[in-house]
């Protein structure tokens, strides 16, 4: 369960997350939607502790992210995260930028890795593109290898940070298949997103996001088909 | 009919010092390079505090003409009492010269590596180390090779110069047969020849790891 309580995120005098709260149970898929610059991207980085957070609590599992003494390398195997720009290795095969982590962090031999990641890499459509660099590939098939990389971790809880705002329209939609397939398994998943209707149709949940505060959670059928407050409905009016 | 009294034995002497310049060149790239890719870490992830003073010092080196130094150091070797041939103090000089300059581009390099790629590793579990040898060094060594060569090509030129402190290389033996035979532009064609013949291999290599790298990336 990642459970955040009164989150407060400033960047110098600009505050961005103004006391947010929510929890994600263990198999749920929310998505948080809003406009840009309304701290959407920034609290999914304070949830893996790449970004550091002035007040509140955000815990994982019980383990107190931004607490002194917690080890942030270890938590943050637990937690996979896909950015925005998909972030490729370019130096290492599509085999291994997957294999990478798994081997370094989790200490797995070779062969172990490889297993994983060939079977990860397979899930993902990208079984064909092994032993190519990433530059060989499109930005979805980046996007869609950068998922893999996060999954060869065996991560409870996967992040994604607005994974399909960098593709061309014509690519998105395979990373939305991944995503979709993700949820399908089961996956406990937080999803920055704009695309409404894809948040619409795989989240049990949905947040509004605007200037640091969530002003709407709920089911999507609620959230996003009848907003109850006056900002979410200005929001999706302008989006949709 | 071309003539002339260069011997054999010239050519011998000729090449005992060209294996002289690459052995200095070979100490102060190493020395360099080493002292460098520290010196370039920390002025790529130190805090101002430190940063700011130890560009300051960095400066020093760079701004002095290579050979004001080396007579310097030699006649400071002198006073000190320290018990380094000529040789030693060539080689030094020209490591710490090596290094400032190593450390600038080795900065330039880690800093060219993109934050988000580094982001990507760490939320990945990566450590700080881990990140820095798996993907920062790697990707910092294809952005700095191009200007790493450079820069091993010039301090073997730069060699000429430890003539001055009574070194004999590959110039100074030139100059010390020019003396005796009186073809200077024979025996300068000759030393320039034998530059240019170390110095092309190591060029040759360079491009050849970058358009490797190039295919790849």
């Amino acid at each position: 369960m990642i459970e955040l309580v009164d989150v407060r995120k400033s960047f110098g005098p600009l505050e961005v997350i103004r006391g947010v709260s929510m929890t994600v149970r263990r198999g749920e898929v929310v998505s948080i939607i809003g406009g840009s610059g309304s701290g959407k991207s920034t609290l999914l980085m304070c949830i893996n502790g790449l970004e550091a957070i002035q007040a509140g609590r955000i815990t994982v599992d019980g383990t107190e992210v931004h607490a002194r003494g917690t080890d942030l390398n270890r938590l943050r195997r637990r937690i996979g995260i896909v950015f925005q720009q998909w972030n490729a290795f370019p130096h290492l095969t599509v085999l291994e930028n997957v294999m990478l982590a798994p081997r370094k962090v989790l200490g797995q031999s070779r062969a172990e890795a490889e297993a994983v990641a060939v079977a990860k890499l397979r899930h993902v459509g990208l079984g064909d593109k092994l032993q190519v660099y990433p530059s060989r590939l499109s930005g979805g098939q980046q996007q869609r290898m950068a998922i893999a990389r996060a999954l060869a971790m065996s991560p409870d809880y996967m992040l994604f940070d607005e994974v399909t705002s960098a593709l061309d329209p014509q690519l998105v939609g395979e990373v939305l298949d991944t995503l979709r397939l993700l949820s399908a398994e089961g996956m406990t998943m937080i999803v920055v997103t704009h695309e409404i209707a894809f948040a619409r149709e795989v989240s049990h949940r949905v947040a509004f996001l605007q200037s640091g505060q969530i002003h709407e959670i709920g089911p999507p059928e609620q959230v996003i088909g009848n907003p109850q407050r006056p900002e979410t409905a200005a929001f999706l009016k302008a989006v949709l | 009919m071309f003539e002339t009294s260069v011997s054999w034995n010239d050519m011998l002497f000729l090449l005992q010092g060209a294996g002289t310049t690459l052995l200095i060149t070979l100490y102060a790239v190493l020395g360099g390079t080493l002292l460098g890719v520290a010196l370039g870490l920390a002025r790529a992830t130190a805090p101002w505090w430190l940063n700011a003073p130890l560009g300051a010092v960095l400066d020093v080196p760079r701004s002095v003409p290579l050979l004001i130094q080396l007579v310097l150091v030699n006649s400071f070797k002198s006073i000190l009492g320290l018990p380094w041939s000529a040789f030693t103090v060539a080689c030094v000089v020209l490591a710490i010269y090596t290094s400032t300059y190593c450390a600038e581009i080795v900065r330039g390099g880690i800093l060219a590596v993109p934050a988000t790629t580094r982001r990507a590793a760490r939320s990945l579990g990566l450590t700080y180390r881990q990140d820095l040898i798996e993907i920062v060094f790697p990707l910092a060594l294809r952005v700095a090779l191009p200007s790493w060569i450079g820069l091993t090509l010039g301090v073997m030129k730069d060699t000429a110069l430890v003539l001055w402190i009574g070194v004999v290389e590959l110039l100074r033996s030139s100059q010390i047969i020019v003396t005796r035979v009186q073809e200077p532009l024979f025996v300068l064609s000759i030393a320039g020849a034998i530059y240019f013949a170390m110095s092309f291999p190591i060029g040759r290599l360079g491009a050849r790891l970058e358009r490797r790298w190039r295919e790849n990336d």
